[in-house]
């Protein structure tokens, strides 16, 4: 496994390198910089400024000098926020999206695995009919949807909760709600159809044969065969957590990396947009990894190769 | 030249006279009422967003700051908005766009993934496990970024927005077709167009292709909830459409901004769009029965 691992680990690093190079030179082929505004700059001081960031170097020479940098975990300065680091805003504000995105994804495994186990449990009865409405609400009803229908109802109408804002604990629950609901009607769908198919094998008969309560059968024989679908889309449901969360933070005013990110991009923050996509790079990749180690732990069939 | 060895398709059971698989489809699709229901909101839904626009007695741009914010009435069946835009004809224009560009990225994924995937998965060998091996990776790439990038770098242009969308959506594609290939690749229809002598171009599009069909339709009535999907979260994020053009995302997220004194602007869009991806998503897994195709991809 641990080859399995480090050479996982290794294969990464050209991925990483590709985007590194793919987003750099896409950024700087673009019309517009980080110093084009409104009100024209006088030409000396955009040389200035240009000097002090070094981009009056031929750009072979930043790319190569921005690579060092990065190898050495350094993602430079910000363009846009004089005297602060890109490190520095990145470890500002990815705290907040973590905690939105763990809350979230908590809401898709509390709310989708009991109900998917349930309704595979109890199928046709009303459980199961209810675990189809919230499967079906989930793929029509995009996160831009329901998040402002949620601020409608409950902060504006109801008055239970701030509309926007990420200060007091209730803050946390409307986002959390609104980023978690898609996930956890997929995982609902995924963890059902995993269940039925394991609860028709002849072991589960075998176990039932032996007189073994309807609780022990599911939770104990079931489960872990009937979670495998689900082990496998948490890679791509926590990326899609990670983009969704771009927004959820417009919508509800959150002060995380998703918005950020968004910003800079139209602010031309060369740094902090290279930073933002490498972070959420290595960050896809160690994701992606970690699903596969814990696919495998979970069957033994599959083999580390 | 007369057809070589016409493709049949695979005989599922005994083929009666008359009763094609496409026939028999056709006939499971209609029994199954929640695809029924998808298919038809949506013939309506084209309908009246392609003819809409020419009825009504309103254009979309049209402003009339005297009937600004008006509620749903006789004169705005749906209200106005900020400008006194008529909303229903705003909502039924942005369904063209929402539409159009639903089809057409959906069109460019397929055309790629299709493509890539046929050729993959007939060439096999070292260039299937580069070509697949490319497709992991790309995969593995955090693509709604790097759209995002493009939108905002390359200004908000609706052409680039097929291609990005396109460029995003055609890996999933592209696995498919090239399992099926792959597995029609054995088969002895396929040696025998070889024996006759024809072309690689000529098996692969004339002979093989036509037999997956099925899942190709299927997987692309998929593709569109979620190439529309995609271009919603970008025009709510203001990289899509611009003003005064108005797509089903750029109208949600208009309606986001105003619904405390007016939600009709939040609901009216928001309740079509979400009828729109229940339609065609009920469409799909419709097809998916009708057709019988058992790995649906994803």
């Amino acid at each position: 496994m641990i080859r399995f691992v480090v050479r996982r680990l290794l294969q990464a690093v050209p991925v990483l390198f590709v985007i590194i190079t793919a987003t750099f030179f896409m950024v700087r082929f673009v019309p517009g910089g980080p110093f084009t505004s409104e009100k024209a700059i006088p030409p000396e001081i955009l040389r200035n400024l240009e000097a002090h960031y070094g981009l009056d170097r031929p750009l072979w020479r930043q790319y190569l000098s921005y690579l060092g940098h990065v190898a050495r975990g350094d993602l430079g300065p910000s363009f846009k926020y004089a005297n602060r680091s890109v490190n520095e805003i990145i470890g500002q504000k990815l705290p907040v999206s973590l905690e939105l995105g763990t809350l979230a994804l908590l809401v898709a495994l509390v709310v989708g695995i009991p109900l998917g186990v349930l309704a595979a449990a109890r199928r046709n009865s009303w459980l199961d009919h209810l675990a189809g409405t919230v499967g079906m609400a989930g793929i029509c009803v995009p996160t831009f949807v329901l998040g402002p229908l949620l601020v409608l109802l409950f902060a504006i109408r109801l008055g239970w909760v701030n509309a926007s804002g990420w200060d007091a604990w209730s803050d946390r629950v409307l986002p959390a709600l609104t980023l978690g609901f898609v996930y956890a009607a997929y995982i609902m769908r995924l963890t059902r159809a995993g269940m039925l198919e394991i609860l028709n094998q002849d072991f589960i008969r075998t176990a039932r044969a032996k007189g073994a309560t309807e609780l022990r059968i599911v939770v104990h024989h079931g489960l872990r065969g009937g979670l495998l679908p689900v082990v496998s889309f948490l890679g791509p449901a926590i990326a899609g957590i990670l983009t969704g969360s771009f927004v959820i933070e417009t919508i509800f005013q959150v002060p995380g990396l998703g918005r950020e990110f968004v910003n800079s991009a139209f602010n031309r923050d060369y740094t902090l947009v290279l930073g933002t996509v490498i972070l959420y790079a290595a960050l896809l990749v160690a994701l992606n990894l970690a699903t596969d180690v814990v696919q495998v732990w979970l069957n033994p069939k599959l083999k580390f190769e | 030249m007369s057809p070589p060895l016409a493709p049949a398709l695979p005989a599922r059971g005994t083929a009666e006279p008359g009763s094609s698989l496409g026939h028999d489809a056709w006939r499971r699709l209609r029994r199954n009422r929640m695809a029924v229901l998808g298919g038809t909101i949506l013939l309506v839904l084209t309908v009246a967003c392609v003819a809409g626009p020419w009825l009504s007695a309103y254009g979309y741009e049209q402003i009339d700051l005297d009937h600004t914010f008006a509620p749903p009435g006789a004169a705005h069946w749906l209200g106005t908005d900020q400008l006194g835009r008529d909303l229903l004809v705003r909502l039924l224009y942005g369904g063209r766009i929402s539409l159009g560009v639903g089809l057409c990225a959906t069109f460019v994924a397929l055309t790629i993934g299709v493509t890539y995937g046929a050729v993959a998965g007939y060439a096999g060998g070292k260039a299937d496990a580069v070509m697949m091996r490319l497709v992991d990776i790309i995969y593995a790439l955090p693509f709604t970024i790097f759209v995002i990038l493009l939108m905002v770098f390359f200004g908000r242009n609706i052409v680039l927005m097929f291609v990005a969308i396109g460029a995003v959506e055609w890996l999933t594609m592209a696995r498919i077709v090239r399992g099926q290939v792959m597995a029609l690749k054995k088969m002895e229809f396929i040696d025998a167009a070889r024996a006759l002598g024809l072309g690689h171009a000529r098996i692969l599009f004339r002979h093989m292709l036509p037999n997956i069909l099925g899942p190709i339709i299927v997987y692309t009535t998929l593709t569109i909830p979620a190439v529309m999907l995609l271009e919603a979260f970008l025009s709510f994020l203001g990289l899509g459409v611009q003003p005064p053009m108005s797509s089903w995302g750029s109208l949600i997220k208009d309606g986001a901004e105003k619904m405390e004194e007016y939600p009709w602007l939040l609901i009216y869009p928001g309740t079509v769009f979400s009828l729109t991806l229940f339609s065609l998503n009920f469409l799909g897994d419709g097809l998916r029965d009708a057709l019988d195709v058992r790995s649906s991809g994803d």
